[in-house]
């Protein structure tokens, strides 16, 4: 492990936990919608909407900053397989924050449906009135929703194994409260000797 | 000590897969795969499907229809109810489809009791107010629950299905006298058409008003009985308003009727009494017919919950359910289009 640990900045912790709650939020307020007639139906979809747009603000913000001040390294012991996992579902992780709400948005376009975020605010269409489209990109939004939440469980799966079998210090890069971005050494999990 | 640790890694798996479990466990209650007697929008719109199964490419419900394109004319006088720039004196752009509820899109004309219109009045800020209506004063039930079991009882081989329900649901003797009593409009033209449930109206000093819509046609109705109707073919009405409307425009004079407070806002079974307040907003007018195949009604949803600022739904629960079914509706048919082709090349819209 390096000497140089440190824990993502005070800004990518915020938007992190900031959007794991958005998120969680949304996943379970979009299957919950299309599940029910009743008049919940109508109070999820109007947060499911301004909460996607919202999110891909967000997100996009937080690429910018990940761009920036990038990533504190693994471990130099995790396997190689973890490694990869952990590096290709970050990928995957980002894509789905972004793509998740422009498909929205463009399901929505293509249904020619007014994209409404609050009374009397609404989104441009981003794509013609298309049936096609409307069903391709509907396609889209229902299945990678499964996709993306069962990604957030092997996400929290993997953190947990990093914080409670590995504990190896990866938890602590994210899931500090501390103004500080350096690791204490006791943080940085038990080195082998 | 290397056993211990082996231990407590073991014990910390467990933790992760129970934490995991519980979140999957969460999700699929939200889903409701685990309750079988949630009522969902598929088993609502699966619900209309005729024994022979559903119109594929078309509407789940009011499946026969022809599109109509218009003016929305405001007189300005609804302004005083409500914020919505569609209630500002102006003339607005209409998309709309005459419609018959039935599930089957080549269902005769004579072999349907309710008739729908839907409109989409469009602003010039983008903002969109979509309305479907229909011909009956009143909805044959008071829950979408309820509304659920009568297409159950109405599908069902149960010769005594629907006297069972009729029985459990005494409301449903308001629609029922309705449909075996009024006469039948010759006409699309001739139809009044009746938002039947209630919304909410916000004016500028941000007081709300309950109220309910409906359309009175200009044109005087002609009574006709279900077997003369049968008589001029199964499309006439398809036929009747193509040709009235090329001859010239058609239209209705928008009303809406304000609740006192007390009345029954959340039941459209329920009628409000006479003397409520009316207000004659503007006039609707029909000034182009086409064919939906090709039409540009056949793709729009016309989901009574797509409002303008300044309106919203009531303790009325049919709006949602209704916007719930017409989604599932929409999505199903949009991706079934090759089972209804367009004729036009190239007319993908």
């Amino acid at each position: 492990m390096s000497a140089g640990l440190h824990r993502f900045t005070v800004l990518q912790r915020l938007l992190h936990w900031v959007m794991a709650v958005c998120i969680l939020a949304m996943l379970f307020i979009g299957v919950g919608m299309v599940s029910t007639v009743m008049p919940k139906y109508l109070t999820l979809v109007s947060i499911h909407k301004p909460l996607g747009a919202a999110i891909l603000v967000l997100a996009l913000i937080r690429l910018a900053v990940r761009l920036r001040y990038g990533a504190p390294p693994l471990p130099a012991d995790l396997p190689a397989p973890m490694k990869l996992a952990a590096i290709g579902s970050h990928y995957a992780l980002y894509a789905l924050m972004i793509a998740m709400p422009l498909l929205g948005w463009g399901m929505l376009s293509a249904g020619a449906y007014p994209v409404v975020l609050y009374a009397g605010w609404h989104l441009p269409a981003i794509l013609p009135q298309s049936d096609s489209l409307h069903t391709l990109l509907w396609n889209a939004h229902f299945y990678l929703a499964f996709a993306f939440f069962a990604l957030i469980l092997l996400h929290v799966a993997a953190a947990l194994f990093h914080a409670l079998v590995r504990r190896d210090g990866v938890f602590q890069t994210m899931a500090s409260v501390a103004i500080d971005d350096q690791l204490t050494p006791a943080q940085r999990g038990h080195q082998p000797a | 000590m290397l056993e211990l640790r082996r231990s407590g890694a073991l014990w910390s798996l467990a933790l992760i897969a129970i934490i995991v479990g519980i979140a999957c466990a969460a999700f699929a209650y939200t889903a409701g795969w685990v309750s079988p007697d949630r009522l969902t929008p598929g088993k609502l719109v699966e619900a209309f499907a005729p024994p022979a199964g559903p119109a594929l490419g078309h509407r789940r419900n009011h499946a026969k229809g022809i599109c109509f394109t218009g003016v929305f004319e405001a007189n300005g006088a609804g302004s005083e109810l409500s914020v919505a720039p569609v209630f500002v004196r102006g003339q607005y752009p209409v998309v709309g489809r005459f419609n018959l509820g039935t599930a089957d899109a080549n269902a005769p004309d004579a072999t349907v009791r309710v008739r729908g219109l839907g409109i989409s009045i469009s602003t010039p800020d983008g903002q969109e107010w979509r309305s479907a209506m229909v011909n009956p004063p009143i909805f044959p039930v008071s829950t979408p629950q309820a509304f659920y079991e009568l297409l159950l009882a109405s599908g069902s081989k149960d010769p005594d299905a629907i006297k069972t329900f009729a029985a459990a649901h005494p409301e449903f003797a308001g629609f029922a006298d309705w449909a075996g009593s009024a006469s039948w409009a010759r006409s699309y033209a001739e139809e009044q058409f009746n938002s039947l449930n209630s919304f909410v109206f916000i004016d500028k000093s941000g007081a709300e008003h309950v109220v309910r819509w409906s359309l009175l046609p200009a044109a005087q109705p002609v009574a006709i009985s279900p077997d003369e109707l049968a008589k001029l073919g199964p499309d006439f009405l398809e036929q009747e308003i193509t040709q009235r409307v090329a001859t010239a425009p058609q239209r209705w004079t928008m009303v809406v009727t304000v609740a006192n407070p007390g009345d029954p806002t959340a039941d459209p079974t329920k009628r409000w009494p006479d003397d409520r307040r009316k207000i004659e907003v503007g006039t609707l007018t029909a000034e182009r017919v086409e064919a939906e195949r090709d039409g540009p009604c056949r793709d729009i949803n016309f989901d009574p919950t797509v409002l303008p600022s300044g309106m919203r739904t009531s303790d009325d629960p049919f709006p949602a359910a209704r916007s719930a079914a017409y989604a599932k509706s929409y999505d199903l048919r949009t991706a079934e289009a090759k089972d209804y082709p367009r004729t036009v090349t190239g007319g993908n819209r």
